[in-house]
């Protein structure tokens, strides 16, 4: 359900994207899941989502083969859905190297959820959006299977061209949310939220009815949106995507899937929702940077950047591009950077074996030129600095920091300004 | 008669919001005569950006400090609060360097206050907080902010509200603006280098709910005789460039236009990731820079693919156009 979304264009302004679906881009990205970007397993979400009174399939998680037996048995329900729990999408049609096929197994006998949990369970789990080697399944879902009547799609953002909240909703669900605004347009049904309002009963059960929702379960409908709005601002979501809202034969309204993401900024305030973060498929890399506050995004190439400011830092990237190199990351050391930021920064570039030569671009503006300055010629001496280094540097207290780097006498070829730097950085590796 | 008024109340209701809050877009024209407060004013940054921007010579004349009213810092007067500030100095702008947690209350302290400017500096505003500043914001028209998450709005020789290191500038012909700091710094550095100097430099900031976008800059630009030139800085996230480039189209053609350069940052960003500022990333397929740059140029702007290039870029505009 969730793997059937794509990160195609998206609905006027409207934000699909799916967490999971940040793996399969057309970049040549080939790093996992991202880190610095709060990622939950499928029953993190589910129990935020319950605590807020959202109706989701009922469920237990085990670690062991055992304990998937006794949710199983606890349950009580005439069917069961086993559902390995890893971050990746795509686990429906994967495979375990244990070699049990598929990641989602759905039956009406507690003794083989017990079975199948064995063989997921400590084994690695590879499918399209996992890399080669797949990832290690530590947890799995035992929950009631439910019959699905009916699918549909709600979606609540915070949207910059409406200046706050907005909710999103169609009748066609269970697929491509992109298709449908391309196709039947008509079919994409949106609420502007008044932050300080809030939903209205209006907007809640006029949503529930453009979703499909009729006689009892529009008014359940209504109610499950507005605990989503509940928790969308609880948890300080940038959005919550659930897909489907699905209806019961039965007559029950039930999320079956949701994806939501969180406002890094309100990590001060989300201390709980943040302390879930699994970062056992993230880039090593990126997690370390993040224990210093360095805005770290590994990427594919061989230069690395080591840059002040994010616009700059994405333009590095770009120009290194430009002259035909590939920048092994995105790095923004931020204003208020400490010597020691530098220094752990740096050492963390040099550890990345793919690293051939490293760009230093800073304009000082809070920066202090000799303060990076002092940082790299520390970690060039004590980590024996190995790949060619050029630097570029401008601004607060910039003859000081040159100064200090030409004194160092270490191997630094320096660069008047970025295209000059791009040009020296790629040329550097050109030589090898 | 009742049926048009409901009519005319409803298009009032839709429309006004965004009316009323753009009557004041020429606050951001700060000059020589500019007095300036600061809130956050004895902290760490206050302190040291407060310094920085009495040594340019801007009229910072005190500052707000709960609890610290009454004392003197940097020489200057520190007040319990903005009003208190304001009422006591004549300020008519702020600049904010007040924490994360405490940012938003600030800002709204500011538009309480009815101060025309306020300029936030800091980074790491939650989104939601900022949705209900803007929504406070957008219906009110005494107060102008600027940022947050952003490097702040200078004008060379006259006025520097904050943390820009002001010796790069020059007063000059050109109209910066940008939603990234050190790349208006790369800008403000080629324009200065190539003899053009700035005229008004505004980081909008890089956040996705903000006070000012492109197209509130572009007007004053547009207006302003001392302006010639434009270059304007986007990045990838959000549609803000597309907007700015459907205004250019409208406001900004013909044998008068005045040239815009421009640059747009994360070509190379996966789609997905936040690239160091909140509001830049690429999302259900929105917001890349190629459709900014596309958009961009489809209004006459003449787009840099290198960043180093803008200053020479601009130079050769203004040679075209036998401006020099």
């Amino acid at each position: 359900m969730a793997a059937s979304m794509a990160c195609q264009a998206a609905v006027r302004g409207l934000r699909a994207a799916s967490t999971k679906q940040l793996l399969v881009s057309q970049n040549q990205l080939s790093r996992v899941s991202p880190r610095r970007w709060l990622n939950l397993q499928e029953y993190q979400s589910k129990k935020l989502m319950q605590d807020s009174g959202v109706i989701v399939q009922r469920f237990f998680v085990a670690d062991t083969a055992s304990e998937a037996l006794e949710a199983a048995k606890r349950l009580k329900a005439k069917e069961i859905v086993l559902k390995a729990q890893i971050l990746a999408g795509g686990r429906g049609k994967g495979v375990f190297d244990s070699g049990l096929k598929g990641g989602v197994h759905l039956t009406k006998d507690p003794a083989v959820v017990g079975d199948l949990a064995g063989k997921m369970l400590g084994f690695n789990l590879t499918t399209k959006q996992t890399p080669k080697e797949g990832v290690k399944v530590k947890t799995v879902m035992v929950a009631e299977a439910l019959d699905i009547s009916r699918e549909t799609y709600f979606a609540i953002l915070m949207d910059r061209s409406c200046n706050g909240p907005v909710m999103v909703g169609s009748p066609q669900g269970g697929v491509d949310i992109e298709e449908v605004a391309a196709t039947t347009p008509e079919l994409i049904f949106k609420e502007v939220i008044d932050i300080f309002e809030g939903v209205r009963d209006d907007q809640a059960l006029r949503m529930a009815a453009n979703l499909g929702f009729k006689g009892p379960l529009e008014r359940q409908a209504a109610d499950q949106i507005k605990r989503l709005y509940d928790l969308f601002l609880k948890v300080d979501a940038t959005q919550v995507e659930v897909n489907p809202l699905g209806e019961t034969p039965e007559g029950q309204v039930v999320c079956f899937d949701a994806k939501i993401n969180f406002d890094d900024n309100a990590e001060f305030r989300q201390k709980a929702v943040f302390a879930l973060d699994d970062t056992a498929e993230s880039d090593p890399l990126e997690t370390e940077a993040a224990k210093y506050d360095l805005k770290y995004i590994g990427l594919d190439g061989n230069i690395a950047c080591f840059v002040n400011g994010a616009g700059l830092a994405m333009a590095t990237c770009d120009i290194i591009d430009l002259h035909g190199g590939r920048p092994a990351n995105f790095l923004d050391l931020g204003g208020g950077v400490k010597e020691n930021q530098v220094y752990v920064a740096f050492k963390l570039l040099t550890a990345d074996p793919k690293v051939e030569a490293i760009l230093v671009n800073i304009f000082g503006g809070i920066v202090n030129c000799a303060i990076i300055a002092n940082g790299i010629t520390k970690a060039c001496r004590e980590l024996e600095l190995k790949v060619p280094l050029v630097v570029r540097l401008e601004g607060t207290n910039v003859q000081e920091a040159k100064r200090i780097l030409a004194e160092s006498g270490l191997p630094i070829t320096s660069a008047t300004d970025l295209d000059d730097a791009a040009k020296k950085a790629v040329a550097a590796i050109a030589k090898k | 008669m009742s049926h048009c008024r409901l009519f005319a109340r409803l298009l009032l209701q839709q429309a006004g919001v965004r009316h009323c809050y753009t009557g004041n877009r020429n606050n951001l024209y700060i000059n020589k005569n500019t007095k300036v407060i600061c809130q956050g004013f004895t902290g760490k940054q206050g302190t040291f950006h407060s310094q920085q921007s009495l040594d340019y010579g801007s009229q910072l004349v005190g500052g707000v400090s709960p609890g610290k009213g009454g004392k003197t810092h940097l020489g200057l007067p520190v007040f319990n609060s903005v009003k208190e500030a304001k009422d006591g100095t004549g300020a008519q702008a702020t600049v904010i360097y007040v924490p994360p947690p405490f940012a938003a209350a600030a800002i709204i302290e500011a538009i309480d206050a009815e101060i025309p400017l306020a300029v936030c500096i800091t980074e790491g505003i939650p989104q939601q907080d900022m949705v209900r500043v803007k929504h406070k914001l957008l219906r009110q028209n005494k107060t102008r902010l600027v940022g947050p998450n952003c490097p702040g709005v200078i004008n060379p020789g006259e006025c520097k509200i904050g943390i820009m290191p002001g010796h790069i500038h020059k007063k000059g012909r050109i109209g910066i603006v940008s939603r990234s700091g050190t790349l208006t710094y790369e800008a403000v550095h080629q324009t200065t280098q190539v003899g053009l100097g700035q005229s008004l430099c505004i980081g909008i900031g890089g956040d996705p709910f903000n006070g000012t976008n492109f197209i509130d800059c572009l007007e004053v630009f547009l207006k302003d005789p001392k302006t010639e030139g434009i270059i304007l800085i986007g990045e990838i996230g959000g549609d803000a460039e597309e907007n700015a480039a459907e205004y250019l189209k409208q406001h900004n053609s013909g044998a008068n236009a005045k040239p815009v350069v421009s640059f747009i940052a994360g070509l190379t960003a996966p789609p997905g990731r936040r690239m160091g500022h909140a509001g830049a990333i690429i999302a259900g397929g929105k917001g890349g820079a190629k459709e900014k740059i596309a958009a961009l140029q489809s209004a006459g702007v003449v787009v840099s693919m290198s960043p180093a290039q803008l200053g020479s870029t601009m130079y050769k505009e203004f040679e075209k156009r036998k401006m020099l």
